[in-house]
């Protein structure tokens, strides 16, 4: 068996030009996917808590459904699927962001959920107590230190909102590894270029990292 | 908004056979207690005796099930069901509790504008003048801008009041405003609520300072498991209690 053990810096490094490309689409598809999922998640997250029953059980067949099925089924049901039943194709890309939105809303809303929830009944009462109304003690008391809590979990959600976007090569789109498989296809050097690819994410989620902890850093300095 | 047909015999709470059950738990029973403006009422007994409910329902914190509450003017109704009754009486009557629960997000002085700016519609210039006077009062005018966190708790306790009063409230609500405090700082929040006693706020505290109790309640309240079981004037409750329990209680309490 011919196994060769070198790895070919100049493979590696050759790769890149190729591969860059690929960047902005997994960023635009993580970003946008993630933008979306954003509000989504507050919707859900937000009638997850209401008082009435009615407006809990959409959301919590909403967070089941999409956080009890693999990402890679949601996104080739929304691009193959759903095709048939809209009666056109579907632009690979708002298949991608639409399958990030949705899959990320789902455990943001369990994000704003468990945010909102860790306030202790004390500020609520507080601010009832003084006379605020319950959309007022929400938006001026609650909100603005639920989210502070929710920053840590949400960076990571968007870290893996990241990741998962290099499923999406099944679908074509030309993200990092879409790029790197076109190119392993005529070089062969599949070592060198998912190693390059690996970097590359890594590149991506450490500077979210470093962004996230400056923000909770200085969300938490009131505290 | 209430009528001037107040007189200072027209009181500001009226409960009447006021009940509440926790589950199976009857925790209020039978509640009648009546407040007049300018009077400070004390509640004690035994923790679990139903006190801090019987204050929370005065604010409509606490649900109740039967009977009836009517405080200046506004009528609560049970289980919650008077929603713009409840709103009028929040703003116009405050209250302290055990653990502070100042808004650490915000600073001092943004606590105790909060409200007055955002339920009773004042300018931010107007609200924090208004809210630098309290602090003074208080005597804590100095750490306006600093954070909850950066606060003892004697002084959390009087940005509370603070914050309370800012609302100007008729009836101010005090739920063991000293017992999460080091004993070092008791002393700093009760010379604070004293001056507001002196000044003739409506008051009623739930607490277990007994001393104060005594110098400042124009009557003591001693509840056992949901009932009233005496009242009176502090040193006719405290010197010469009649019922065995209040005796009992008095006993396990100013033993230290």
């Amino acid at each position: 068996m011919d196994v060769n053990f070198q790895f070919d810096w100049s493979a590696a490094f050759g790769s890149i030009p190729y591969l860059l490309p690929g960047i902005p689409w997994t960023l635009l598809i993580s970003f946008g996917g993630l933008a979306i999922g954003f509000f989504i998640g507050i919707f859900f997250g937000l009638l997850r808590i209401s008082p009435l029953r009615w407006l809990r059980w959409p959301a919590i067949i909403y967070v089941e459904v999409f956080r009890g099925t693999p990402i890679l089924v949601q996104v080739l049901f929304i691009f193959y699927g759903l095709p048939q039943l809209l009666g056109g194709p579907i632009n690979a890309l708002v298949a991608g962001i639409a399958a990030i939105a949705v899959n990320s809303g789902a455990y943001i809303s369990e994000i704003v959920r468990g945010g909102v929830q860790s306030i202790e009944r004390g500020q609520g009462e507080a601010s009832l107590s003084l006379g605020l109304s319950r959309t007022q003690a929400f938006r001026y008391v609650i909100w603005p230190q639920a989210f502070r809590r929710m920053i840590p979990p949400l960076g990571n959600q968007g870290i893996i909102s990241i990741k998962d976007t290099s499923l999406f090569s099944v679908i074509g789109v030309s993200e990092l590894v879409r790029q790197g498989q076109i190119y392993i296809a005529t070089t062969f050097t599949a070592l060198e270029v998912y190693f390059m690819v690996a970097l590359m994410y890594l590149a991506i989620t450490w500077t979210l990292s470093i962004i996230l902890r400056q923000l909770e850093r200085r969300g938490l300095a009131g505290q | 908004m209430s009528e001037t047909l107040n007189n200072t015999t027209q009181p500001i709470v009226r409960m009447q056979q006021l009940n509440k059950h926790f589950g199976s738990l009857h925790v209020l029973n039978d509640i009648d207690l009546t407040i007049v403006p300018g009077e400070v009422v004390v509640i004690i007994g035994a923790s679990g005796s139903g006190k801090s409910t019987l204050i929370r329902c005065i604010n409509g914190l606490e649900e109740f099930q039967s009977g009836s509450l009517v405080v200046d003017d506004n009528e609560l109704l049970p289980y919650g069901k008077s929603t713009q009754a409840l709103q009028t009486i929040r703003t116009e009557v405050g209250m302290v509790f055990q653990q502070f629960n100042l808004f650490p997000h915000l600073s001092v002085i943004d606590n105790v504008t909060l409200a007055p700016m955002k339920v009773r519609g004042l300018s931010r210039d107007d609200a924090v003048s208004n809210a630098k006077r309290l602090l003074d009062r208080v005597g804590i005018a100095d750490q306006a801008d600093k954070y909850p966190s950066q606060l003892s708790g004697g002084q959390q306790q009087r940005v509370a009041l603070a914050r309370a009063l800012a609302m100007e409230p008729r009836l101010m609500l005090f739920d063991e405003p000293t017992s999460a405090l080091d004993p070092e700082m008791i002393g700093e929040v009760l010379d604070a609520m004293r001056e507001l006693a002196k000044e003739g706020m409506t008051m009623v505290i739930v607490t277990h300072e007994m001393g104060f109790a005594r110098e400042v309640a124009d009557r003591v309240i001693f509840i056992h498991k949901g009932e009233i079981t005496e009242q009176g004037h502090p040193e006719k409750l405290f010197d010469s209690p009649q019922h065995e329990r209040t005796q009992s209680f008095l006993a396990r309490v100013l033993k230290h």
